[in-house]
């Protein structure tokens, strides 16, 4: 049953009427399902098919809409149908559904020609933000933790929550209008009610031109934020979050910066003051 | 028998489904309710909105924690990495039942986000007895395993979805969340009576049930949790609580949700027909 239920449906939503194996699906269906005075077994086991993948694309059509705007309805249609195919779900809660996306899109870059790197990115940034809302938070440093330190050199983790992005493109500005143009949410609730075919949604924002941005998504009391940071910045928290001292990760930072005439210290010092205040630096 | 060792001794009245556009209304309005049903699995994260809402939630009212991915019914073993983060919602709930669904749902790991039915088989009713004690156990608080509604019956089956229900809840000693609307889906859409049903559950072991509105097509019923109760399964609570007694009640509404106060006037409903039974136990003793 397990396999007939994960098998894609047809372009008309329709359980496939033959197996993997070539078999009709309707002498499959009746070798374990009655059918009734109503419904065959084929019509039967298709309810529980269309269940599966109406729940699961809905999924993706909510924590993806940059993407299925990049890539167009019927294009993500297939994508997230072959995704799902070979990346079934392996968690007990939808929230995980798109853990792999990346990942197949690099594998698979098929399904996103010609639009391979705006999508790698956008995908990238949504499921950032997905990952952001609800991952752990640990108890931000304070100046007693750093007071302890005998070593001279400053250790700082990062809150489990952030995500640093670099990306060649501007995907935060498109998305931010692709919301206001359709006010989204976060994905529908895990419920055990029947759900209807997912919709397909048209929309039309130009596509983001390519740019380099270096973001943080974040969340502060306990809301979704992303933000802007210089590339330096973006260069010294990534240092950080791999286990840099602080310092080092500073001089590394600047060494490499390309930007002439800055005041790196009160520049620096304002970066960090203004991380430290959103509570970016736990323990 | 409406506190019974299936729902942690507790009479906990009339309850609603705490859902996502009902936040803002209940932590500005505080409702009174007398108790909510959250699905356990959208509060087992580690941080953010989902457990602040949660926690705030829980300085004010009494919740109960109702699962849809623990899956007794399926072949393969208890998720542990699941037991342990429900465990921590657990502690945090003081949740004093929990349920999950008679079904199974994942094969080797892969999860269909579905309540899928099972054979009615003492094979099958004998591992996922064993699971549920396990879980039990494990998790240190009651547990009420639901029927689910479903839209196929198994050739392997030897016995009716109640009776196996019966042998579960037996084996496992372990309470009956009474889903009243499930039973009568399916009964339509397997044409068996939903009386025989209800007469024939081990009533002690009933430690709540649940109310729901569903949708009806050509040829079956779906179990679609976006409309009011129906008539005939209001029917069907009365007479569900004449066997068991006043039991904690909640109403499901999963879909096309109107405002918190349209949900809780539907739910409230469901007083009446406790009142009535009062009235003829009242007049039964007299």
């Amino acid at each position: 049953m397990a396999k007939a239920i994960f098998r894609p449906l047809t372009a008309d939503w329709d359980m496939q009427k033959k197996s993997a194996a070539g078999t009709d699906m309707d002498v499959v269906a009746n070798t374990f399902i009655k059918p009734n005075d109503r419904l065959s077994a084929f019509e039967r086991l298709e309810l529980y098919n269309r269940q599966y993948w109406f729940r699961l694309l809905d999924c993706m059509y909510e924590d993806y809409p940059g993407l299925q705007a990049v890539l167009g309805g019927s294009k993500f249609l297939k994508l997230a149908t072959a995704y799902l195919t070979r990346y079934p779900s392996k968690s007990f809660t939808l929230r995980n559904l798109g853990r792999r996306l990346e990942q197949f899109l690099r594998d698979e870059p098929e399904w996103i020609t010609p639009r391979e790197a705006l999508a790698i990115d956008i995908t990238r940034f949504e499921w950032a933000q997905i990952f952001a809302f609800d991952e752990a938070a640990k108890p931000p440093v304070t100046p007693d933790d750093l007071l302890d330190n005998k070593t001279g050199r400053i250790f700082l983790s990062l809150q489990p929550y952030i995500c640093l992005l670099e990306l060649d493109y501007a995907v935060d500005e498109f998305l931010i209008a692709l919301k206001n143009l359709e006010s989204g949410g976060l994905r529908t609730e895990a419920s055990n009610a029947m759900d209807a075919a997912p919709e397909t949604k048209k929309r039309r924002i130009p596509l983001p031109k390519k740019k380099k941005i270096f973001l943080a998504v974040h969340r502060h009391e306990n809301t979704l934020y992303h933000k802007r940071l210089e590339p330096e910045a973006f260069a010294i928290l990534t240092a950080i979050g791999k286990g840099k001292d602080v310092e080092t990760a500073c001089i590394r930072a600047v060494t490499a910066s390309r930007r002439k005439n800055i005041d790196w210290p009160a520049e620096i010092k304002s970066w960090f003051e203004n991380w430290s205040s959103l509570g970016w630096f736990c323990r | 028998m409406p506190a019974n060792a299936f729902n942690g001794f507790t009479d906990y009245g009339i309850g609603l489904g705490l859902r996502v556009p009902h936040y803002q209304h209940i932590l500005e309005k505080k409702p009174v309710c007398d108790w909510f049903e959250i699905i356990s699995e959208n509060f087992m994260v580690d941080g953010g909105r989902p457990l602040e809402v949660l926690d705030r939630i829980l300085e004010q009212y009494r919740v109960v924690q109702h699962g849809v991915a623990i899956y007794f019914g399926s072949a393969e073993k208890l998720n542990r990495e699941h037991l342990k983060k429900l465990k921590r919602l657990v502690k945090r709930t003081n949740t004093p039942w929990l349920s999950d669904h008679l079904c199974w749902g994942s094969v080797d790991g892969s999860y269909s986000h579905d309540l899928l039915p099972m054979p009615y088989t003492f094979a099958s009713a004998r591992v996922t007895a064993q699971k549920i004690r396990e879980a039990r156990d494990y998790l240190e608080v009651p547990i009420c395993v639901e029927n689910v509604s479903s839209y196929a019956e198994f050739h392997a089956s030897d016995m009716t979805e109640w009776e196996f229900l019966s042998e579960v809840v037996e084996r496992a000693d372990c309470g009956i969340l009474l889903d009243v609307n499930n039973i009568y889906v399916s009964s339509q859409n397997h044409n068996f009576d939903p009386y025989d049903y209800l007469n024939n559950v081990p009533h002690h072991r009933v430690g709540q049930i649940h109310i729901a509105g569903h949708s009806k097509y050509e040829k079956y019923i779906l179990d679609t949790h976006d409309h009011p109760v129906l008539d005939p399964v209001w029917k069907m609570y009365a007479h569900a609580i004449k066997l068991t007694g006043h039991t904690a009640t909640l109403l499901e509404w999963d879909d096309h949700i109107p405002s918190f106060d349209e949900v809780h006037h539907e739910a409230l409903k469901a007083r009446k027909f406790q009142k009535n039974l009062s009235q003829k136990v009242a007049k039964a003793v007299a």
